[in-house]
């Protein structure tokens, strides 16, 4: 592990920041920490910089324990949600500033700025000030600025969120392509599970200061560990009776569960697939268009799910009949969440033709 | 379009203020006209008594004399206000040392210590560049420490992520961060020197703006103390205009507005 946080603690008062945080990154990954805000996220990527210090448990930054380094023994390039650039120094002096601090010559140093300038798209910019650029490039300043020093580790704190929408996505994807070019373990906070899914290798979700799942996006989607887990990643409905749906018995204790819209199946009432016997009467109740699909919300055995449905099933509206099958939900208990498949699915062999 | 243009015309003319100046020189003219040169003199008088002093150079000498002092006042407080503040503010023991007396000290009007001065620096210059120097340094003092305390916290630690220790942090982050605080605290101390000087010159004598408007007055001579007064405001005036100016055009990517 290149970065690993072990039994982590941090109190702010009467509030617990971190509570007993541990995971660990490769080397090379892209981490997003995601959480919703006061979940401690930033904490976290503060705690790692060294601008905050724990009160109990360790860190380490490739192989050594950091607990007692200050920051700028770090080596660690961290880039601040408000850009955090000297308003008072240019372009140039800014990304400079940390290569002064190593006393590099000036020739390096005019190099790499060109340099960093080129990689960030805004060459020829060294002049201006701070205040004569857009949002979108004083945080691509910040990264250049950040980077120029070669930190091991570099740590975003909700990169984008000062960003309007637009330039955002193309940030986004800039970003990630930038870190692939340089490949250098990053991690960055949001609270924006979509920036999360779609810019990073790992997430990792917080929760009240405890981390609650680590995984890659695709699994934490598929497979998420926590009730919390489940509905902070992904559309999704929560159940209270989930045996009342055709396929699913109760197991143990537990009703609660969650339905992902991607996994209801909705045909209309005279097709042929709808007249398999695994599925069962719904009717819409609310039906939106989305461009491409619409979103509907059904009333199956009195239980309300919401579900996309495809345009071949023609506009659907308010009172409409349509034959639904759950494919699987997450029956939710209070600590963990599992998978189940629709058992009458499984039954029916559909999966073996 | 004709209309338009017209409106801006006259709110051009109203704005530039000549027509509130012509107001005052009118009103004070109706004024003056009641009564004698000793007790009102009018716009006109004022007028000839200024160019009296400016012609046989007393207007000059005072102006010099007295800008002399504001000059090595001010200077000094500059040159020990900003220092200390920069420490005051960054060290928080020194903070809890200073702060008390400060916030104690600093409403004490110089003039109320003028008859101290006159005793502890004697008669001459060095009292009057002493008040200044008083009056001047606690604008400066108070500011530079707020510049400090206020400074982005995110500069101070994005300085450091990059490396850069207290030291550096101090001299490339806490202090061009304090600028536009020490500059308003500079441009107050001045109008602060301004104020100072008159008065130690009309209270101790000798020479000097506050002088001439004393003595003037003392001699009947009340278009002189006029004139004087007038000197003063443009002196003042012109003092701030510049150094805003100044500021401006030097110091406009520290923040100074």
């Amino acid at each position: 592990m290149y970065v690993e946080l072990k039994n982590v603690n941090k109190r702010f008062g009467d509030c617990q920041a971190s509570d007993n945080v541990s995971f660990g990154i490769e080397k090379g990954k892209l981490i997003g920490l995601l959480g919703p805000s006061g979940s401690g996220k930033t904490t976290i990527l503060r705690m790692i910089a060294g601008l905050e210090k724990q009160d109990s448990g360790d860190i380490y930054i490739n192989g050594s324990l950091v607990n007692d380094l200050s920051p700028s023994q770090r080596g660690v390039g961290f880039v601040f949600q408000n850009y955090a650039l000297f308003p008072y120094l240019t372009v140039y002096d800014n990304i400079a500033y940390g290569l002064k601090v190593q006393k590099k010559d000036k020739e390096y140093i005019n190099k790499r700025v060109t340099e960093l300038l080129e990689l960030v798209n805004l060459p020829g910019l060294e002049k201006r000030y701070p205040d004569q650029l857009s949002g979108g490039q004083k945080q691509r300043i910040a990264l250049a600025r950040a980077l120029a020093p070669e930190p091991e580790l570099l740590l975003l704190d909700e990169p984008f969120a000062a960003i309007d929408a637009k330039v955002r996505q193309e940030l986004r994807t800039w970003l990630r392509e930038t870190i692939d070019k340089i490949g250098i373990t990053s991690i960055f906070v949001t609270h924006d599970q979509d920036e999360a899914i779609e810019v990073a290798d790992e997430i990792v979700i917080t929760n009240l200061g405890k981390v609650e799942q680590v995984g890659d996006p695709v699994n934490i989607y598929l497979y998420p560990k926590t009730p919390f887990a489940a509905q902070f990643i992904g559309k999704s409905t929560i159940i209270d009776d989930y045996d009342v749906l055709k396929g699913f018995d109760k197991e143990g204790d537990d009703t609660r569960a969650i339905i992902r819209p991607e996994f209801v199946e909705l045909e209309s009432l005279n097709s042929v697939k709808g007249q398999d016997p695994s599925y069962e009467d719904g009717i819409v109740e609310q039906s939106i268009f989305r461009g491409h699909y619409f979103e509907v919300i059904l009333d199956v055995n009195g239980i309300k799910i919401k579900a996309n449905s495809q345009l071949v099933n023609g506009p659907l509206k308010a009172g409409d009949k349509v034959r639904v099958l759950v494919d699987q939900l997450y029956i939710l208990d209070n600590e963990s969440t599992r998978v189940v498949k629709n058992k009458s699915r499984d039954d029916s062999g559909q999966y073996f033709i | 379009m004709a209309t338009k243009e017209k409106t801006g015309i006259v709110e051009k003319i109203l704005r530039c203020g000549i027509i509130s100046w012509i107001i005052f020189f009118t009103l004070w003219a109706f004024a003056a006209f009641n009564y004698d040169e000793i007790f009102l003199p009018s716009p006109i008088e004022t007028w000839k008594a200024l160019v009296k002093v400016i012609s046989d150079g007393t207007l000059g000498a005072d102006i010099i004399a007295s800008l002399g002092r504001i000059g090595k006042g001010w200077g000094l407080a500059i040159l020990t206000a900003i220092p200390i503040g920069l420490l005051t503010g960054h060290f928080k023991c020194v903070r809890w040392l200073v702060e008390p007396l400060l916030n104690l000290l600093r409403f004490i009007p110089a003039i109320a210590l003028t008859s101290m001065f006159l005793i502890w620096f004697g008669v001459d210059d060095k009292s009057k560049v002493a008040l200044i120097l008083y009056a001047a340094f606690f604008p400066i003092l108070v500011n530079t420490i707020a510049g400090v305390v206020t400074t982005d916290k995110s500069l101070v630690e994005a300085a450091s992520c990059m490396g850069a220790g207290r030291i550096r942090v101090f001299f490339t982050v806490i202090v061009p961060s304090s600028v536009p605080n020490i500059f308003t605290g500079v441009r107050l101390g001045l109008s602060s020197s301004i104020i100072c000087v008159i008065a130690a010159e009309m209270l101790v004598g000798g020479d000097g703006l506050g002088y001439l408007i004393q003595s003037s007055r003392m001699y009947y001579k009340t278009s002189w103390a006029f004139a004087g007064i007038i000197t003063l405001a443009l002196i003042g005036f012109i003092a701030d205009r510049l150094l805003s100016f100044v500021g401006k055009k030097l110091l406009k990517h520290f923040g100074v507005k």
